[in-house]
């Protein structure tokens, strides 16, 4: 029955990838993209592998998706136009050659990995203990590799620097978005008031079980990123100024103390990011925990794209 | 007493399926948006419902149980409130089809 | 039971599939989000009943993000459609 169920997955998953590249409506793209992050999804907890399931989820199917439909809208004026645009042949069959190519060239090396393929995996597991984590998904993030994790926070930052730049000079460091519109008995105030607690507490759970079970504060923080962001579109509450300056701090305040704690582990541990005897889960929570707002923070800006009003506008 | 249970869940989880089973033949045969929606709503109410019922028996433990209770009161709340929206958007004049 | 459960888990998927296919090849961008919530309800349901099946503890964390975020898409689109329609009455400015 297991054979039956992964072979209707990879069926199903190279089908809406195929009606993904191939729909000509951006929505219906969108449409097909979001479920085949939720597909993902089911195929990473059919192989066991649920952490990644568990990341898929929150970026997949959450804010890959809203922010796709955004640029949908965003597309509009220019859809039909767009699509009435046909490349010539030569155009068409060089990116048909090119495409076909990066794809049997993945496949090849795919197909050459060694049987069994190279791993570290047995090393991680003999090493758990020193960490103090249970999870060793964790522990690899966060102690056997965590300069690849301190890089990835702060290249989210360089993306927000990036949008950020994209904004007029009259609106640098005003307010993202559109002006909040909020009708207060609305079914969209409601959900609003309803589901942001809720969230914001399955958000730090989220980030708390990623200790010892599947979780962590890039999936916590997406979560709690989506409730902010529901508030903003709800009009509740309208998005900050970024030039404000318990945004930046916000922003900054994460990347920073992983910073410090990489060189305190300079002189304590003797390398950068090394955690001293005993410390290394209570360093990694340290971490965790004041990177989670910081992460929360960015991408809900990133989601929010750049400043479009000024500063004290309504 | 594991026969009990595990018969409640083979009745709990089929009949969510067929309520999936209904939700996606009316999505596919209901003549308009409005009544679309509706055919919706039962998939996620009942259907998720019932298999959520019928999987509570086979839950490890008590926690286990009671966060899968919550996911199907979040589903709820979400597809109540989506609904709403969707129908809105459809009556605005049909969101440009 | 664990073929009982995983049984179950194929039907729902393959079936909300064949409807977010059938859907999403000709019909309103309404239509299209409704095929989508769908599926995201019929994929929640697959994944509590795969990870039963399994015994993989965890699955629960991952359904429950997935409930919590479950109309953030809707409500997305919904914003969008609104601001867009907004938008044809003003072509000057984006959205």
């Amino acid at each position: 029955m297991s054979i039956a169920l992964h072979l209707a997955l990879i069926a199903l998953l190279l089908a809406l990838a195929f009606w993904t590249v191939v729909a000509r409506e951006t929505f219906a793209a969108v449409a097909g993209f979001v479920s085949y992050g939720l597909l993902l999804t089911l195929a990473w907890v059919a192989l066991s592998a649920v952490d990644v399931a568990l990341t898929e989820a929150a970026i997949g199917a959450g804010l890959t998706g809203a922010l796709l439909i955004g640029a949908t809208s965003r597309l509009r004026k220019t859809e039909a136009a767009a699509r009435a645009e046909r490349p010539g042949r030569a155009t068409r069959v060089l990116a048909a050659i090119v495409a076909t190519a990066v794809a049997a060239a993945i496949a090849a090396c795919v197909l050459l990995l060694p049987d069994p393929g190279p791993s570290l995996a047995p090393e991680v597991a003999q090493n758990l203990a020193s960490t103090g984590v249970g999870n060793p998904i964790t522990a690899v993030l966060m102690s056997f590799r965590a300069m690849d994790t301190m890089l990835e926070a702060i290249v989210l930052l360089f993306g927000l620097i990036g949008i950020w730049s994209l904004a007029s000079d009259r609106y640098w460091g005003g307010r993202p978005g559109l002006a909040p519109v909020v009708e207060p008995n609305g079914i969209l105030a409601y959900l609003a008031r309803v589901l942001p607690p809720i969230g914001l507490v399955v958000g730090i759970y989220i980030l708390w079980v990623g200790a010892d079970y599947p979780g962590g504060k890039f999936q916590g923080g997406t979560v709690l990123a989506a409730m902010w962001l529901l508030l903003l579109m709800s009009g509740l509450h309208d998005a900050p100024a970024v030039s404000q300056r318990w945004v930046r701090l916000a922003l900054v305040a994460g990347p920073a103390v992983f910073i410090l704690v990489g060189v305190l582990g300079v002189f304590v541990a003797g390398a950068f990011l090394g955690y001293p005897e005993g410390l290394a889960k209570p360093l990694i929570i340290v971490i965790e925990v004041a990177l989670l707002p910081s992460l929360a923070v960015t991408l809900t800006l990133l989601l929010m794209g750049p400043p479009q009003r000024s500063e004290s506008s309504p | 007493m594991r026969i009990a249970a595990d018969i409640f869940t083979i009745v709990a989880i089929l009949t969510g399926a067929f309520f999936f089973l209904a939700g996606t033949v009316g999505l596919l045969r209901f003549p308009d948006t409005l009544t679309r929606l509706h055919a919706l709503t039962k998939a996620d109410n009942l259907g998720l419902g019932l298999v959520v019922l019928g999987l509570l028996p086979q839950s490890s433990s008590v926690f286990g149980g009671l966060k899968m209770i919550l996911v199907w009161l979040l589903v709820l709340l979400a597809s109540a409130t989506v609904s709403q929206l969707i129908a809105r958007a459809a009556r605005r004049g049909g969101p440009h089809p | 039971m664990t073929s009982f459960l995983l049984a179950m888990t194929f039907f729902v998927v393959v079936m909300v599939a064949v409807g977010l296919f059938c859907v999403l090849r000709g019909a309103s961008n309404a239509d299209r989000m409704m095929a989508v919530q769908l599926f995201g309800t019929g994929g929640i349901a697959a994944l509590l009943l795969a990870g039963v099946a399994n015994g993989t503890e965890g699955v629960v964390e991952v359904v429950l993000t997935l409930s919590v975020l479950a109309a953030f898409a809707a409500v997305a689109f919904v914003k969008a459609d609104e601001s867009g329609a907004k938008d044809d009455d003003r072509p000057e400015q984006g959205p």
